[in-house]
């Protein structure tokens, strides 16, 4: 017996060091910090619920947390839409299914940093082009206002991850059995009947599991939102993990940051439990 | 007749698959045809190819992206870091998987819990910790991947476990072999699969990770996406040198894929849907 817990620890080891040191205590140690004065070395003052309730009265920062939310719902609805079609199309018996596959996936491979810098290159100067060439006022100045600002961000993401989200339907949609289709085709159904009464229904846990998963996401992008439009104009495009990093180290307002940080961490968290609980739910009816 | 029309269908659905997939790599195509123009063709149409292929552009970019330290930081810091995420996390995977107590239970809900911390809410305890004991460096870095990585790569591991049966366990120990040789000579060759997929999961994150190394690393060790960060910001307003870089960023992923797509698409879908 004591041999036995003694590999069991010893196995474990490097782990517990690695997500104590790098998640957990930090975690704590934020939390605890995110009452006091703290400046990233030491805290002199207690302030109990200051710091949060600053938050809340604090213009910019609450102005991301709609940003944000705004911003969540929309992609979350497109990259389903789009995923979902991808899936449909690729699932079919055509030649190219493999390589469209393929080439769909492709931008989950490369950083949300990289791909940012790109697009800004497509919405400034190749939207400006195609503006001036056909005439169209709407294409010009992208990205130099919130409006453009907040739809270049959805298409960069949609366009970003509707291959990964392609992935998960794939995945259901392959194991729908093909005597289920077959069976309904015989009994007369046409295709969008198929779609509707037999397809959909079974590839309903699908969507569940990508829109937890598109929207949990949504909600912790910083990458694109740096290189893409770098929170301009005047911070409008900011998100809530961008606002965090900038008032932690542009601002170097640790402690404040810090409540910041748990906030979000509690949004976050709550997206997840609720699609625990779905799942769980899900799980029980099947 | 109905054959017919479900071939037509099937065309349709097809040359629409098409569409959307050229629509889809547009952006690499705009990136790499204005990579080759000069500023002055960038300026007088950004749709067209280049009148004459501007090579300096790349060489450029390859010398002040330091392209071949960035990629070396890149490989050594990533594949270290991949290196220890899988070795550990298998053990412990295997540990908690094989010890049935009400305490092993306990550790592996908090390993997966762990999963819904997002990462800015310990960032600047985590680098103000770090900073402390003088650890804002690539090995820190490492190690916090392996912190970052461990969670989902153990939730990974365990699950894997249920396939491998116990007899091999009592087999292995009736022969004689400890703890340590039992799961590196039996166990972690059954668990292969699983390695790849989180092998690549790992990866893809871990590659193009900006925010964690820009608090990290000094300017002199940067990965890609660090260096490509800087490279941009020297470069605003000059697109054929930006977009030569960018294209440079993207090769090795592209080369990567290129080879082991099969696996990635795979390991993506088996990382999700779990």
């Amino acid at each position: 017996m004591q041999n036995r817990s003694l590999w069991f620890w010893l196995f474990l080891t490097p782990v517990i060091l690695g997500l104590g040191i790098v998640v957990v205590i930090p975690f704590v140690y934020g939390f605890i910090f995110s009452f006091t004065n703290w400046n990233g070395l030491v805290a002199t003052e207690f302030l109990g619920f200051q710091n949060y309730i600053n938050l809340f009265q604090e213009d910019e920062f609450m102005n991301s947390i709609v940003f944000t939310v705004q911003f969540a719902v929309v992609t979350v609805i497109l990259l389903n839409i789009f995923g979902l079609g991808l899936a449909l199309i690729v699932t079919r018996n055509i030649k190219t299914n493999n390589l469209l596959r393929t080439v769909f996936f492709m931008p989950n491979l490369i950083g949300g940093l990289i791909l940012g810098f790109i697009w800004q290159f497509i919405f400034v100067s190749v939207f400006g082009d195609i503006g001036n060439m056909f005439g169209i006022e709407g294409m010009q100045g992208w990205l130099s206002t919130t409006n453009t600002g907040f739809w270049g961000l959805v298409i960069l993401t949609a366009w970003q991850m509707a291959g990964y989200i392609m992935i998960i339907y794939i995945a259901y949609l392959e194991n729908i059995p093909k005597d289920l289709i077959e069976a309904a085709k015989i009994d007369g159904a046409n295709g969008l009947q198929r779609f509707k009464n037999v397809t959909f229904p079974l590839v309903a846990p699908a969507f569940t599991v990508s829109m937890f998963l598109t929207l949990s996401m949504a909600f912790k992008i910083y990458d694109q939102n740096l290189s893409l439009t770098n929170g301009g104009p005047f911070n409008s495009t900011q998100m809530v993990a961008m606002e965090i990093v900038r008032t932690a180290f542009s601002d170097n307002q640790m402690a404040y940051a810090q409540s910041k940080a748990v906030i979000f961490f509690l949004i976050v968290a709550v997206i997840a439990l609720t699609q625990v609980y779905y799942n769980k739910k899900r799980e029980v009816e099947m | 007749m109905k054959k017919n029309k479900e071939k037509r269908n099937l065309i349709s659905i097809e040359v629409l698959g098409i569409v959307l997939g050229l629509l889809w790599i547009s952006p690499f195509y705009l990136m790499i045809v204005n990579a080759f123009k000069s500023k002055r063709d960038i300026f007088e149409g950004v749709l067209g190819i280049p009148e004459t292929f501007q090579f300096q552009n790349f060489v450029q970019a390859f010398i002040d992206l330091e392209f071949l330290k960035s990629l070396f930081n890149s490989v050594l810091i990533t594949g270290l870091s991949i290196f220890f995420i899988i070795i550990f996390s298998s053990m412990a995977g295997y540990a908690l998987a094989r010890n049935k107590s009400k305490l092993s239970g306990i550790m592996f809900f908090i390993f997966v819990a762990a999963m819904l911390i997002p990462f800015q809410s310990v960032m600047i305890p985590l680098v103000s910790l770090f900073g402390m004991v003088d650890m804002l460096n690539a090995g820190g870095l490492i190690f916090m991947y392996l912190g970052f990585g461990c969670s989902l790569s153990i939730f990974l591991y365990h699950g894997a476990m249920t396939g491998v049966s116990r007899t091999m366990d009592e087999a292995a120990i009736i022969d004689g072999a400890n703890r340590l040789q039992l799961f590196w000579y039996i166990i972690f060759p059954l668990l292969k699969p699983i390695s790849v997929t989180v092998g690549i999961l790992n990866v893809i994150w871990i590659w193009n990770d900006y925010l964690l190394p820009s608090l990290v690393l000094s300017e002199s060790n940067a990965t890609i996406p660090l260096k490509m960060f800087y490279f941009f910001g020297q470069y605003t307003k000059q697109w054929h040198l930006a977009l030569a870089g960018l294209t440079i960023a993207i090769i090795p992923v592209i080369i990567g894929y290129f080879f082991a797509q099969r696996q990635i698409i795979k390991g993506v879908s088996e990382g999700a849907v779990k």
